[in-house]
């Protein structure tokens, strides 16, 4: 080997050091890497029994295992456009760079996944990979839904299968160049999709270990909750401190007692999970209301206490622009407390506070009550916008809640006046929205 | 079973009685006999009680109920036909009763437009002369059944009050003690009818009749019918205009605690439950598949660009003065359109009716701007003779010319024919909002020129919906429909050249009809928008502007300086806060 | 599923069977025949359903019936019972406030129920307890002059 040579060959081991060195960094650790115990085999831990369905659905047919875990992993909500039929796909994703729809999944053989071989549908679930090989954008949570284990990756199917089938074809992507290349996607799989089943870690719990099984491969949490990274994956480094997603804030569920999940009680947690409200801490609505309507509510009771005692072993990680807890109640009086805006105040006086109140307390009902929730302690303000823009409809329990939508009728600065007079009136800092602040969150939220 | 408690409370014959005692009353659901006018009145029809004419009916014990041929909205229209009525009977007020007619157009259409409706503000302008005869007609008639009592001169007798006296000999008589003796009575030909300086009650500010049950809850609105045995239905129509129900899953309506019946028509499909909370929930879970039809795709702007092209074609001419082309060759030129949109009414009751069908007879109950046209409408969806259709017709919460179609009654006939219970169909507010016969969108072009800072010609042409054209053909004439250049055509300034066109242009697929002020709201928004361009223009104060083209319009004009006096015009005023003039003929 | 409910309407104890999450709005008009109470958009934009709950001004068409046993409801039926609604109802007529009326159940409800609390209320105060209610008549002005009316107890 020349001296030329040589050097040239440093230099290429120098940069092949470097990618892999930058990979790792921006890659991180991977979502249970924080736990640090030794994993075993799935099938060689005897503990419990971390994947699957719970007990009382043991001896249920294969159909309705898939059914349970097809609602644990929500695949309903996102493809399922609203007023169409369930599973038929058309949901559209707005990102900064286009629309991406998602896909009819009823078995139609030509427009959904009637075609598909277990192998194709287990390639899709944990892998990204489409039938016809080309491969899936990560709004599919395949990073994810990886960690399930084949055999409930083809439950789901199964129940998938069992479905009327819809012809339905979603409308084309519009996603601009690079971003419509599917092929470089092959790329950003190799390097963040860790393409490996859950495995049990030993120093936890049995209960951890379900927990851990049910919130990273199947409830996808992180997908919204974890921030990202230069690569647009799960930055793990930062587990749960929370994202924006779709337009909304998905808030920190780190053990962080100031602005995540430590200072709430198992009870609390319990409550938000199976009915989307908890009290003092508010009601869950936009993205996680959806969550909560077909996932979790849907859960059993046990796997919703495994999820807690998984969510309580997350490392706290502060979120360093929310305050340091919620504000208490309002005064009573409109004329007592902060008063910013009157134009805000204004909209407020004549849309809201018939069900908030002036304190903030609902009289109608608790779910309403907008004191103690992150929302209005935001000083950015995009969930209390986002409500407003889009309202909320929850169903559980039996029409638990519903908020119209003011979106079509007040303008951007009205709703921006609206959020700004409802942050600081009930929150501990008031935003400062602007219209085209919520313009561009008319923009991001999914249709 | 919730059925069991459905009508626990209050049933509408308790209303009424408690109603009663409480004075002064809509008796809303008496059962009206056959109102009869005369000559043909058979005098056994009113069972005791003087009947004169359609409007009026006295019993022995002096109440007097008038019969209101117009219907209440708001307007106050029930205590101003009272008032004329009263003035001229001498009637004691506080006797007065008011009821709803029913459907009728021989006794009650209104004069204005041949048929018993209340629009376009034409109820005083159209009953003023009817009424003060029929009052005083059947004045007379109680002053000669007293007279022939007393054997004295009718003419030597007053009334006042319910009273009928003779000064001359100190006697009274109350209308009440004279009721049956009048009955015998003929009507006197070309009574004679007070001067106005005589007025006792038209022109003072009498309390209204209808609003002391309107504080307290007791005021009965259509969508308050309460029928034994009634069951509730909410609505879903096509969401696009002139679609048709394609397939309808009610598997999981069918479940919903409390829903009975799920009713598919040919372009709305209806949800029958024990409540509205349950019909409501019942339509929630249905799952409907639309056939759209022919417009599915269209948009507002497609609707626009269609009004925009036919505005540019000449119109009909609605009136012309002077020489609009030579008046607008010369001075400076000003040109300006104006494009006002669809609105709906979006009247503070929803839409509703309660239907009960039986196989001999059709009855409903509902609050209708346009009696006799409901009724013949509601008998062919009922396919029985229009004389089976009963209607109790209800006070109005709130009318703005919604309540001028028939559509929400046709509707309810076709849901209550498949079951043999009252219904009630209540639609929500999204569904009425969706589903209006909405104010048409219109376009008004304004082509004017200034001469020594006034305006020397003027063209206007409006661009829109004919609602005439559909809701009055007979009325619809040379093209030109009265309504939309109402307060175009009938404008007070004095423009030398004036020159009015009508482009009739129909919005494919979205239903167009009468909207609260009708025509003017369209008009008189933009000529007064463009008056006061032509102001700026002109370099001057818009109240100066207009004063100086109103000569030939005294009273427009003292409107005109009255409202700037009491604004304060050119006084200065806080920040934030705007004054506009306009003048509305 | 149908619950058997009891509720204190008016000061009566009322009986009947009724999902939980059903609004109360619908327990009134449908079951109980209590109809002064209106319906006007169902998600409370517009005020025309307002009762009392314990005293303050709530919207009927989203508070569950569950939400209020053992609560105090008080209707249009029996607001004049009350010491504010008198008044209110009073200064209504004296200023003849209404026109269709459809909406003044509504009014008179959230009127009185700030005159409870407020006994002088000022004009950021009538602005703050009214501007949910909607009226389509427009008959705001005399709205608000009755209010003041009803708090100082003035002739017209």
């Amino acid at each position: 080997m020349s001296g030329k040579m040589r050097i040239l060959a440093s230099l290429v081991m120098i940069a092949i050091v470097a990618v892999a060195l930058g990979i790792w960094i921006i890659r991180g650790p991977g979502p249970l890497d924080f736990a640090g115990g030794t994993k075993v085999a799935l099938a060689d831990y005897r503990a419990g029994k971390p994947a699957g369905v719970p007990a009382k659905l043991e001896k249920a047919s294969l159909v309705e295992r898939g059914e349970y875990l097809a609602k644990a992993a929500d695949c309903m909500v996102c493809h399922t456009k609203p007023g169409e039929k369930e599973y038929s796909g058309g949901l559209g994703f707005k990102l900064p760079f286009g629309t991406l729809y998602s896909t009819n999944i009823t078995p139609d053989k030509d427009t959904g996944i009637g075609n598909y071989s277990d192998q194709d549908f287990l390639d899709a679930v944990q892998r990204g990979k489409r039938h016809d090989g080309a491969r899936l954008y990560p709004a599919m949570p395949y990073t994810s839904y990886t960690y399930m284990t084949d055999e409930d990756v083809l439950a789901v199917k199964a129940y998938l299968f069992s479905l009327p089938a819809v012809r339905a074809k979603p409308p084309e992507n519009t996603l601009s160049f690079p971003f419509n290349q599917r092929w470089a996607m092959m790329f950003w799989s190799a390097v963040f999709n860790p393409d490996t089943r859950f495995t049990p870690d030993t120093s936890k719990s049995p209960e951890w270990n379900r927990g851990a099984y049910l919130t990273e491969a199947l409830a996808h949490c992180g997908e919204c909750h974890t921030p990202r990274n230069l690569g647009f994956a799960l930055d793990n480094r930062k587990k749960f401190a929370g994202a924006i997603t779709a337009g909304w804030r998905a808030f920190n569920i780190s053990s962080d007692k100031a602005t995540g999940l430590g200072n709430w009680r198992d009870e609390d947690l319990i409550s938000y999970l199976s009915l989307g409200h908890a009290p003092g801490h508010g009601s869950a609505s936009g993205p996680m209301g959806e969550a909560v309507d077909h996932s979790f509510s849907q859960f059993a009771p046990e796997d919703i206490s495994s999820i807690v005692a998984y969510l309580r072993s997350v490392p706290p990680v502060p979120s360093p622009d929310l305050p340091a807890g919620t504000a208490p109640v309002a005064p009573a009086s409109h004329k007592d407390g902060v008063t910013a805006d009157a134009r805000g105040k204004k909209v407020f006086a004549g849309a809201c506070v018939s069900c908030h109140g002036w304190s903030g307390a609902s009289p109608v009902s608790p779910m309403a009550t907008l004191t103690g929730t992150w929302a209005v302690n935001d000083p950015a303000a995009i969930n209390v916008a986002q409500i407003v823009l889009s309202g909320t409809r929850r169903h559980t329990p039996d029409d638990a809640l519903s908020m119209p939508a003011f979106g079509n009728a007040y303008t951007d600065d009205e709703i921006a006046a609206v959020a700004n007079y409802v942050t600081a009136r009930f929150g501990t800092k008031g935003s400062k929205l602007t219209a085209k602040d919520v313009a561009e969150l008319r923009e991001q939220t999914a249709e | 079973m919730i059925a069991d408690n459905s009508l626990q409370a209050v049933s509408r014959r308790t209303l009424l009685t408690g109603g009663l005692a409480a004075g002064f009353v809509l008796a809303f659901h008496l059962p009206l006999r056959a109102a009869v006018n005369e000559p043909e009145q058979p005098k056994d029809a009113t069972d005791g009680k003087f009947a004169p004419n359609a409007f009026i009916r006295i019993d022995e014990t002096g109440r007097t109920v008038l019969i209101m041929p117009q219907v209440e909205m708001g307007q106050g229209i029930y205590t101003s036909i009272s008032m004329i009525l009263a003035e001229e009977l001498d009637a004691d007020w506080a006797e007065v009763a008011v009821l709803h007619a029913p459907p009728n157009d021989q006794f009650y259409a209104n004069p204005v437009f041949g048929l018993q409706a209340t629009g376009g503000s034409t109820s005083i302008r159209a009953w003023w002369e009817p009424l003060r005869a029929a009052g005083a007609s059947a004045r007379a008639m109680l002053v000669q059944a007293a007279a022939a009592q007393w054997q004295v001169e009718p003419a030597s007798c007053t009334t006042s009050k319910g009273e009928v006296m003779h000064t001359a000999s100190g006697r009274s008589l109350s209308y009440g003690a004279l009721a049956l003796a009048a009955v015998e009575q003929s009507p006197p030909k070309d009574v004679p009818l007070k001067d106005p300086k005589d007025f006792v009650y038209i022109g003072q500010p009498l309390k209204r009749l209808d609003t002391p049950d309107k504080v307290n809850g007791k005021a009965v609105y259509g969508i308050d019918a309460i029928l034994p045995g009634m069951k509730f239905a909410t609505v879903a129509a096509c969401p696009v205009f002139g679609g048709k129900v394609g397939k309808v899953d009610d598997s999981a309506a069918v479940k919903v605690a409390g829903v009975r019946k799920v009713v598919v028509l040919d372009d709305m499909v209806a949800v029958i439950g024990d409540h509205m909370w349950a019909a409501k929930k019942g339509l929630e879970a249905l799952k409907i598949e639309w056939n759209k039809g022919p417009h599915a795709e269209l948009t507002t702007r497609d609707i626009w660009q269609d009004l925009r092209a036919a505005s540019e074609k000449d119109g009909v001419v609605a009136k012309s003065v002077g020489d609009i082309a030579t008046g607008l060759a010369s001075g400076d030129k000003f040109e300006a359109s104006f494009e006002l949109p669809f609105l709906a009414h979006a009247s503070m009751e929803p839409i509703n009716a309660t239907v009960h069908v039986r196989p001999d007879a059709c009855e409903i109950w509902t609050g209708t701007q346009i009696m006799t046209r409901v009724q013949s409408e509601a008998a062919k969806a009922a396919g029985l003779p229009v004389d089976k259709v009963i209607i109790n017709n209800h006070l109005l919460g709130g009318g703005f010319g919604r309540k001028l179609e028939p559509d929400m009654v046709i509707a309810a006939v076709k849901i209550a024919k498949q079951v043999d219970y009252p219904v009630k169909v209540v639609w929500t507010r999204e569904e009425d909002i969706q589903h209006d016969v909405y104010r048409p969108i219109y376009r008004d072009q304004v082509t004017a020129s200034l001469v020594d800072g006034k305006v020397a010609a003027w063209k206007y042409k409006v661009a829109g919906s004919a609602v005439i054209a559909r809701w009055l053909p007979s009325a619809f004439e040379k093209g030109i429909d009265i309504d939309a250049v109402d307060a175009a055509v009938e404008t007070p300034y004095d423009f030398p050249n004036f020159h009015v066109e009508y482009v009739r242009a129909e919005p494919p697929a979205v239903p167009t009809g009468f909207w609260r002020g009708v025509g003017p709201n369209n008009n008189v928004f933009a000529v007064e928008c463009a008056m006061d361009e032509l102001a700026r223009k002109a370099g001057k104060d818009p109240v100066e502007f207009r004063r100086s083209m109103l000569t030939k319009s005294p009273r427009a004009l003292a409107v005109l300086n009255l409202a700037a006096e009491k604004s304060g015009w050119g006084q200065p005023l806080p920040p934030r806060v705007g004054r506009g003039i306009c003048v509305q003929p | 599923m149908h619950m058997a409910q009891t509720l204190t309407i008016n000061g009566e104890t009322k009986s009947f069977n009724a999902p939980p999450e059903m609004p109360l709005l619908w327990v009134l008009r449908d079951i109980l025949g209590m109809t002064g109470t209106k319906f006007g958009c169902g998600i409370a934009q517009c005020g025309a359903c307002t009762v009392h709950v314990d005293g303050k001004a709530v919207r009927s068409c989203v508070l569950p019936v569950s939400a209020v046993e053992n609560r105090a409801v008080t209707t249009i039926e029996a607001v004049g019972d009350t010491p504010s609604g008198a008044k209110v109802q009073k200064a209504w007529l004296d200023l003849e406030v209404i026109q269709c009326g459809y909406c003044q159940s509504g009014q008179i409800m959230a009127a009185a129920a700030l005159l409870a609390e407020t006994s002088h209320p000022d004009d950021s105060d009538i602005d703050a307890a009214m501007a949910g209610n909607i009226c389509r008549c427009g008959t705001y002005v005399r709205i608000r002059e009755a209010i003041k009316q009803a708090a100082n107890g003035r002739q017209s």
